[in-house]
């Protein structure tokens, strides 16, 4: 009975969400980002959905990092860069005079390719953001950020037990899991990841993934990726870019059976471009 | 398509396509040895024909083999996924099709020599147009040319209503002269065989039609590729 009860609800919750409409989170249009003098972004406009994973893939120098980093406004932080177009994150403009790029970063949260917790205990790595914030009032409530942050990320039941340990004391993937908590403990809206496990083990890199895959429940996921079997693995759609353009977007099951374009093809199968 | 950054995988897929082709060379010569083994009465050759399909099992599970290592190891996507799939498809089929050959074959060791020649023709031309359209659908996998693959789809019903017309017209022999009721089964039943072989050149048309286009091979989907093509087809 149980089970029937089970495959009846799982039944209309897979109905529910083939009728749901796909809900746009990011809206970009037509992206230009200089370097100096140099290009590096030619034109790009892209609609990215609403919980679910998003993957960017392409050569090293395609431009993918540095679109991702439009989307919280990083590239303000280099001297040289400029950003022309438009982003608008639930139908407001990020590059706003009015909007403040330090707010915008604690709705858009980022994960490095190389773990870099702060040189402080696991419990503060986490705390500081909503400390700064002012999410949390008083010690107790910190307290319930910090596990539930932990618990979101699948780290607490390895370290509840030492949180005033030093986050640089934990494994690479523990340590990835931890700057990923610390990401969710201000409560974001969309979370940008680039290249998350290119430091990681296999088993440390599946448990990443497992996470990322219980995370689009609640978030807009982008990820930045060389690997196309973890594009393939956690993404529901995926862009292929191709010397700051971006070449093709669509649902991830097409563009890795029938990708449209030559390039695509060429660069998911391993072929010269 | 230009070829692969690791040159061992363009070699694996290029030795496995091969290989396939191979398979379906033999396959070939199976339907028309069996059928003229039938036809001349020649039970040197049924023999021959039962024979040779140890060489095309030997060939899929050959192909079998490349093809877990090409998945577990190449990680195939795109269309080298779909060759991939396709290519397995076509080990299968062609494998069903040596096993319907050697079953005709040893039929034909049934057979009295004094058959109906006018039934023992219509295998002779059931099997010529069976055999075309083995060639055919082999041959579109080998060019990857999705219009020839829609081709074969197309030659699956002629096929079908020579069956019909066949059977109907042993059924009257058989109310003739109930003594040609035994070998006047064999034939029949060598009849569907070559029907079934038929389908199995459609499965090779429609795993060339997915390699190709990455659609599946409904009929939807053709209508539109014809309509799209329009007269350059």
């Amino acid at each position: 009975m149980d089970g029937n009860v089970e495959d009846f609800t799982e039944t209309a919750r897979s109905k529910q969400a083939q009728n749901m409409p796909e809900m746009t989170k990011v809206e970009c249009r037509n992206i230009d980002v200089f370097y100096g003098e140099k290009q590096a972004i030619f034109d790009i406009s892209l609609d990215i959905p609403d919980r679910a994973v998003t993957a960017f893939i392409g050569p090293s120098g395609c431009g993918k990092s540095t679109f991702l980093r439009c989307i919280n406004r990083m590239n303000d932080t280099i001297e040289s860069a400029r950003v022309t177009g438009q982003i608008f994150m639930d139908g407001a403009d990020i590059n706003d005079h009015s909007i403040d790029p330090v707010l915008l970063r604690s709705r858009v949260g980022m994960v490095f390719q190389k773990p870099n917790p702060f040189p402080k205990s696991i419990y503060d790595n986490i705390a500081y953001g909503p400390r700064i914030h002012g999410l949390a009032s008083g010690k107790q409530e910190l307290d319930e950020v910090v596990e539930s942050a932990l618990r979101k990320a699948g780290l607490w039941e390895e370290v509840k037990d030492r949180l005033l340990a030093p986050g640089t004391g934990l494994s690479g993937g523990q340590q990835q899991r931890l700057c990923i908590a610390r990401a969710i403990a201000v409560s974001p809206e969309v979370i940008l990841m680039d290249e998350p496990c290119s430091a990681l083990d296999p088993i440390a890199t599946a448990r990443i993934e497992e996470l990322i895959d219980e995370l689009r429940e609640r978030y807009c996921i982008v990820i930045v990726t060389h690997s196309m079997q973890q594009a393939a693995r956690v993404s529901q759609k995926t862009a292929f870019f191709h010397l700051g353009k971006l070449v093709e977007y669509g649902d991830t099951e097409r563009i890795f059976t029938n990708p449209e374009d030559s390039r695509t093809q060429d660069y998911i199968t391993g072929r010269f471009g | 398509m230009s070829e692969h950054i690791v040159t061992a995988f363009t070699d694996e897929l290029e030795h496995l396509s091969a290989n396939l082709l191979r398979m379906g060379g033999l396959a070939e010569a199976m339907i028309n040895d069996s059928s003229r083994a039938v036809v001349t009465f020649d039970l040197e050759l049924a023999r021959q024909v039962i024979k040779r399909d140890e060489a095309i099992d030997e060939l899929e599970a050959e192909a079998e083999k490349a093809i877990i290592r090409l998945i577990a190891l190449r990680h195939p996507m795109a269309a080298d996924l779909r060759a991939v799939l396709g290519a397995m498809k076509l080990a299968g089929d062609i494998e069903r099709i040596g096993d319907l050959c050697k079953n005709i074959a040893k039929r034909c060791l049934e057979l009295t020599g004094e058959e109906n020649r006018a039934a023992v023709k219509s295998i002779e031309r059931m099997s010529r147009s069976v055999s075309y359209q083995l060639q055919k659908a082999l041959d579109a996998y080998l060019r990857q040319d999705v219009n020839a693959a829609i081709e074969v789809l197309e030659l699956d019903d002629d096929i079908d209503d020579h069956y019909v017309s066949f059977f109907r017209e042993t059924l009257t022999y058989m109310m003739e002269d109930p003594r040609q009721i035994g070998s006047n089964t064999h034939l029949m039943f060598m009849a569907k065989n070559l029907e079934r072989i038929g389908d199995h050149a459609t499965n090779i048309a429609k795993a060339v039609y997915y390699m190709v286009t990455g659609e599946t091979a409904t009929g939807d989907h053709i209508e539109a590729r014809i309509k799209k093509e329009g007269s350059g087809r």
